[in-house]
Parts: C-alpha cells; sequence; structure tokens
C-alpha cells in the first residue's frame, strides 16, 4: 500500500469519527439541565481507541510488517486443515457425539441450560437454513412457526392430555401446515417484497397469540405445560431434558443433510441460483419453494415443541421479530446453506454472550453490528458453503 | 351520533396517514433509487421522535417560547436524521452496491437492529415523554373535536409534502435524482455524481421521518426506542400500496393505511388494528404488486 493510499484510509477514519462524535453527543449530552460531555467523551473514546487500534493493525497487515508473526500461525491453521481432512469424517462426528452424551455429567445446571438452548437454536438455525441457504428465500417471519409449535403442544397437552411424544410430530406438522398457509400466497413475489411480507405475518402470528384470549390466554401465555414422559419415566431434570433436545438436534441434523444432498436439496439449490434456468430444467419451482417453507417450519415446530416442555409456560413474547432477526443473524454468521456454519454460528451467537454475561444489554446491538459487518466482510460466513454460485438477480 | 363518530374518525385517520405517509417517502424514494427496502428507516423516525423531545426539553428549560421550541427542535431533528442518515448509508450500503440484493437487505436489517439498540443504551428502555402543553387545546363541534395538535400535524405535513413535491420535480437537484433513479450509467454520463445524489436521497428521506417521529411522540405524548418497527412495516406497506418508486403513490398509500387503521379500530376490533396493514400489504402484493399507481418506471420515478 502506498503512503497516499494509508493517509486516506486515516483521514476516512477520522471523519468517520468525527460524524459518530456529532451523532453521538446530541443523544447523550443534551439534557433539560443543561449541556454536558463528560459521558459523551468517555463513549466516544472507547470507540476511538478501539477503532485506531484496528486501524493501525490493518495498516501494519497491509504493510507487510506482520508476516513474522503470520507466518507460524497460518502454518498452525494449515495443519489442522490438513489433519482435518486426513482424519475420517465418522471419526469426527464420533467424538463429537460422544462429547454431547457425557457433557452432562461433566457440568453443572448452568451449563445444561445453556447448551439446551444452543440445541434449541441449532434445530431453528438448520430449519431456516432449509428456506434462506438452500432455497434462497428470506424469511423474516420465521419464529411464527416456532410460535405455532410451541402453543400446538401446549394446547394439545392441556387441553386433551397427549404425551409429547405424540404432540412432537402434531407440532411439527401444524407448523408445517402454517409454512404452507403462508408460503402460498407469497411465492409469486419477488426477493425483497417477500422479506416484508413474512415480517408481516410474522407479526400477525404474534398479534393473534396476544389477543385470541379464549385459545391461546392472550399476553398471559399459558401456564403449568407437563414435562415429557416414557413408560412413566419423567423428564423432570435439566440434563434429561438435554437428551431430550439432543435427540431432535442429531435429527434435525441428519435430514437436513440427507435432504441437502438429495434430488431435492439440488433442485432448492438450483432454484436459489436462477429460478428461471431451474424451471427451464423441469424443477417444480412452484411445490419446491412451498417444500422449504413446510420443511423449515417443521424442524421449528419440534423445537418449539421442546421450548414449551422445557419452560413449561409459553407467551407471545417469546415470538417476537427480535428472535426471528436472532435465528437469522446465527445462519448468516455461520454461513447460508452450511450445516457445521450454522451449528457455528448458534455457538457464537448464543453460548459467547453467556460468557461475556455483564455485557448482556450489549448483546442485540453486537447481533444487528455481526450482521452488517460480516455482510461487509465475508458475506459467505465464518465456514462457508461448498455449493455456491453467485445468484442470477445479481447480474441484474 | 354515528355521523359524527365517521367524522371524527375521517380526521382522525387523515391525521395518522399524514404521519404514514411521511415515513414512506423514505421508503419509497430510497428504493425507486437504489432498489432497496431499507429497514433502519422506521429507526430514523425513532431517532427523530427521540431527538425531539430531548431538543424540546433543552430548550424550553433555556426558557424560550413553546412554539418556538418545537420550531427549532423539528428543524435541528431533522438535520440530525439527515447526517445518521448519511452515515448509515456510507457504512452499510454504499460498500453493497454491487453485491447482492439479499447481502444488502441483510446488512439493512442488521443496521436496523445495531440503531435501535443504541438508541435503547443511550435513551433507556422506558418511554420518554413529550411535553404535551404546547399543543393543547382545540375546536369542538358537537361530540367532534379537533386538537390544536391535528392541525399542526396535519398543516405541518401538507406543506412537507408540497416542499418534497417541489423539491423533486423542479429543482435541479429532483431532475437529478429522477435521473439517477431511471439509469445510473446513462445519468453518470451526463455528470451526475449518483453517489451523492443517493445521499441526498437518504438524507430527505430521514428528514422526513424525522419529521414524522416529533408529530407521533406529539400525538401519543410518548416515545420509546421500539417504536420505529411497527410504523416503519406499515409505511413500507403505504408505499408498496402506492406503487413502490412513486412519490404521489407513497402518499395517497400512507393516507389509506392511516385511513383502513383508524376505521378498523373503530368499528371492527382495537386489538387487531396492525393486522389490517398488513392484510392489505399481503393483499396488495398478491393481486397487484405494481401497487394501485402503478410501479413508476417514466421519468417520475424517484
Amino acid at each position: 500500500m502506498t503512503i497516499r493510499e494509508s493517509k486516506k484510509k486515516w483521514l476516512a477514519c477520522g471523519v468517520g469519527l468525527l460524524w459518530f462524535l456529532i451523532l453521538l453527543w446530541p443523544m447523550l449530552g443534551i439534557t433539560p439541565d443543561g449541556l454536558e460531555f463528560g459521558n459523551t467523551l468517555k463513549v466516544f473514546g472507547y470507540v476511538a481507541v478501539a477503532a485506531l487500534i484496528i486501524m493501525l493493525f490493518y495498516q501494519v497487515q497491509q504493510a507487510g510488517r506482520l508476516e513474522a508473526a503470520e507466518r507460524p500461525l497460518k502454518a498452525v491453521g494449515g495443519a489442522i486443515q490438513a489433519a482435518y481432512e486426513k482424519t475420517p469424517t465418522w471419526m469426527v462426528l464420533a467424538v463429537v457425539f460422544a462429547l454431547a452424551v457425557i457433557y452432562p455429567l461433566l457440568t453443572g445446571r448452568y451449563a445444561h441450560d445453556v447448551a439446551i438452548q444452543v440445541l434449541v437454536y441449532v434445530c431453528l438455525g438448520l430449519g431456516l437454513n432449509i428456506v434462506i441457504g438452500l432455497a434462497g428465500l428470506l424469511d423474516l417471519g420465521y419464529i411464527a412457526f416456532y410460535g405455532v409449535g410451541a402453543y400446538t403442544y401446549a394446547l394439545m397437552s392441556l387441553h386433551f392430555g397427549l404425551s409429547f411424544w405424540l404432540c412432537l410430530p402434531v407440532s411439527a406438522f401444524f407448523a408445517a401446515i402454517a409454512g404452507c398457509i403462508i408460503g402460498y400466497p407469497t411465492l409469486r413475489m419477488r426477493g425483497d417484497y417477500l422479506a416484508i411480507v413474512t415480517l408481516g405475518f410474522g407479526e400477525i402470528v404474534r398479534i393473534i397469540l396476544n389477543n385470541w384470549m379464549a385459545l391461546t390466554n392472550g399476553p398471559n401465555g399459558i401456564l403449568s405445560i407437563p414435562r415429557p414422559e416414557i413408560f412413566g419415566y419423567s423428564f423432570r431434570s435439566l440434563s434429561s431434558m438435554y437428551y431430550v433436545i439432543l435427540g431432535i438436534a442429531i435429527v434435525t441434523i441428519i435430514s437436513v443433510y440427507r435432504l441437502n444432498y438429495s434430488r431435492i436439496g439440488r433442485a432448492w439449490e438450483a432454484i436459489r441460483e436462477d429460478e428461471t434456468a431451474a424451471e427451464l430444467m423441469g424443477v417444480n419451482t412452484f411445490l419446491l419453494k412451498l417444500l422449504a417453507y413446510a420443511m423449515g417450519a417443521t424442524f421449528a415446530g419440534f423445537a418449539g415443541a421442546f421450548f414449551a416442555a422445557r419452560m413449561k409456560f409459553v407467551g407471545p413474547e417469546s415470538f417476537t421479530f427480535l428472535e426471528s432477526a436472532m435465528v437469522l443473524a446465527m445462519v448468516i454468521l455461520g454461513g447460508m446453506g452450511s450445516i457445521p456454519g450454522v451449528i457455528l454460528g448458534v455457538l457464537a451467537l448464543v453460548a459467547l454472550p453467556e460468557v461475556f454475561r455483564e455485557l448482556e444489554l450489549y448483546r442485540m446491538l453486537v447481533f444487528g453490528g455481526v450482521m452488517t459487518l460480516m455482510m461487509l466482510v465475508r458475506p459467505a460466513g465464518i465456514w462457508p458453503a461448498k455449493r455456491v454460485g453467485r445468484r442470477s438477480e445479481e447480474a441484474e | 351520533m354515528d355521523f359524527e363518530f365517521f367524522i371524527q374518525q375521517l380526521i382522525n385517520g387523515i391525521t395518522l396517514g399524514g404521519v404514514y405517509a411521511l415515513i414512506a417517502l423514505g421508503y419509497t424514494m430510497v428504493y425507486g433509487i437504489i432498489q432497496l427496502i431499507n429497514f433502519a428507516h422506521g429507526e430514523f423516525f425513532a431517532a427523530g421522535g427521540y431527538m425531539g423531545v430531548i431538543l424540546i426539553s433543552y430548550l424550553a428549560s433555556q426558557g424560550l417560547h413553546p412554539y418556538a421550541c418545537l420550531a427549532i427542535a423539528l428543524v435541528l431533528a431533522m438535520g440530525y436524521c439527515a447526517l445518521l442518515a448519511m452515515a448509515v448509508e456510507q457504512l452499510a450500503y454504499k460498500p453493497l452496491r454491487n453485491a447482492s440484493r439479499l447481502a444488502a437487505l441483510l446488512s439493512a436489517l442488521g443496521m436496523s437492529i445495531f440503531l435501535q439498540n443504541g438508541l435503547m443504551l443511550t435513551q433507556g428502555v422506558y418511554d420518554k415523554a413529550y411535553p404535551t402543553e404546547i399543543t393543547s387545546g382545540g375546536f369542538h363541534w358537537g361530540l367532534i373535536s379537533v386538537s390544536y395538535m391535528q392541525i399542526f400535524i396535519v398543516a405541518l405535513t401538507a406543506s412537507l409534502l408540497v416542499g418534497l413535491n417541489v423539491l423533486v420535480f423542479k429543482t435541479r437537484i429532483g431532475r437529478a435524482m429522477r435521473a439517477t433513479a431511471q439509469d445510473k450509467v446513462m445519468s453518470a454520463l451526463v455528470g451526475i455524481n449518483s453517489n451523492r445524489i443517493i445521499a441526498v436521497t437518504f438524507a430527505i428521506g430521514a428528514g422526513l421521518a424525522a419529521a414524522a417521529g416529533i408529530m407521533v411522540g406529539l400525538y401519543y405524548g410518548s416515545v420509546s426506542y421500539t417504536m420505529g418497527f411497527v410504523p416503519g412495516i406499515k409505511a413500507f406497506a403505504a408505499a408498496v400500496l402506492g406503487g413502490i418508486g412513486n412519490i404521489t403513490g407513497a402518499m395517497i398509500g400512507g393516507l389509506i393505511i392511516g385511513m383502513v387503521e383508524i376505521f378498523a379500530a373503530g368499528y371492527i376490533s382495537g386489538e387487531y388494528k396492525d393486522v389490517f396493514a398488513f392484510i392489505i400489504l399481503i393483499g396488495v402484493l398478491y393481486f397487484k404488486p405494481t401497487g394501485i399507481m402503478g410501479e413508476n418506471v417514466d421519468d417520475t420515478r424517484v
């Protein structure tokens, strides 16, 4: 990089920081008691120092001064990758599976709770991954299906006394029906209209859950939902619930994997890459897009039924748009269309915030920032899917 | 009685519809020029509402006349949101101009969540109350009442809409905006700096949204950090209803959505009032995706 380019970058950084200060001060500094600067300067100071450090690293790295440090890191990374590629996949999977099985024996209650949350989001993320990653349909109301699943189990078990294991497929079925109902009118729409309409549908479902007092008990939610039982054994403890969701998650992972590499998965990917071309090749785009919605919703329905059983309570507040956005952020961060990517994304966005518990307030701020940042620097995600081409609409 | 109720609802509908029209203009202008649903637009609206209450309280504490407070706060908040929108555009949308539409859309969504939480962190999670004494009082004819605030809102909305029309259809910069919306390459060839025009479009749209934010704050008496979300979708529905990219369409669409919401709340059910706007949106997109005024492709599109 020449000196001139470097100067230009520094200038842009400076202008950006100044702009940020202008935007920040009125929000923090103007109070009815008078103007105030201390707080603003404190926040600005943190941001400015962080920005300058990042900028410095970037400049040094661009100038090639970090190569001495980068080389061993790259060598280690390369060695790990080579080792990973050499070991057979089943061995890796077996180790991961074994770790997942003995996990509750090694850890405490709090860790179980986090792990359950991670696995629930894995199911949700993989379901959304079908819709957005494989079929390329942006769905912003995805959490509605989770809600449908949760309420189905809650109502079925309370009113008809049906067992969890019977309700699980029924919840998934109802969620899939909801997916078809939402999918059917939206399939004629272009990508960005689809986004806003699914968002609208998601809100409609939440408003209905919130206001249909007779069925859903409105904003108070439904209480005392029974835990799953099998042959008289009740899954009361957290660790036993962990095994339930682990089973559901494994089923989800295997099904999504099998779907991905089946005829249907290839057809979805063809639709994602170029819908017109796919239709010309004989892919029934209408039916397959509907199927993508239904399949995505099915997994959300499983996760929803489990969620209701785990919390013993469902309320409309669990199914807001922010929740949809969170699942979406996980899928994007990990890599759309890639199963290990989605799991990594979930781990990054559920487990990491648990580690930095005291920064809880900044969680959604970081989610939003990460979403934009990923699109800017690495749109394919941390662990990109192998089969992704250029979308046809980009050429427009 | 029934007739008076109807007239009252009509007046309320015009007030609310005008506010939606102002927000919808930002969506429609941005979509017209770079084909992007600017999810962060609802947050500009919320930021405008907050900026309004911050400035009005500060200026009032300095002993200014309430009307002067309101006028200065309005202008400054519009300017603030214009700066905010330009920053967001520069940071999150400009680098993605040639990327896929999905990437730009997700970047916009990320920005929306980011700004919403930024507002929460700087302003707190509780609603902020607007000083309502500025525009209290009104006229009464029998059961119909029109507050000064409603008159103020309608008058301000109307003048902003007229001002925007003059700007877009009568000035040089408006012509440049229309040219850029039609064809970026050709307009660049005749010497129009499209990046600057896009930034200006964002600034104008956000300024209008900020004005709407202040009016909503005055009308309902408080603002909250989540207030941008639902009006944002409704305004987008209005923009789609009027034919996206069409300025006149967005104004009419906003009025229709406002009317529908008020009448649905008055005659059918107040709890489900938000649902009707979404149903209209879905219905329009399903049966007439180009909107009632047509998705403009001739020179009136911005």
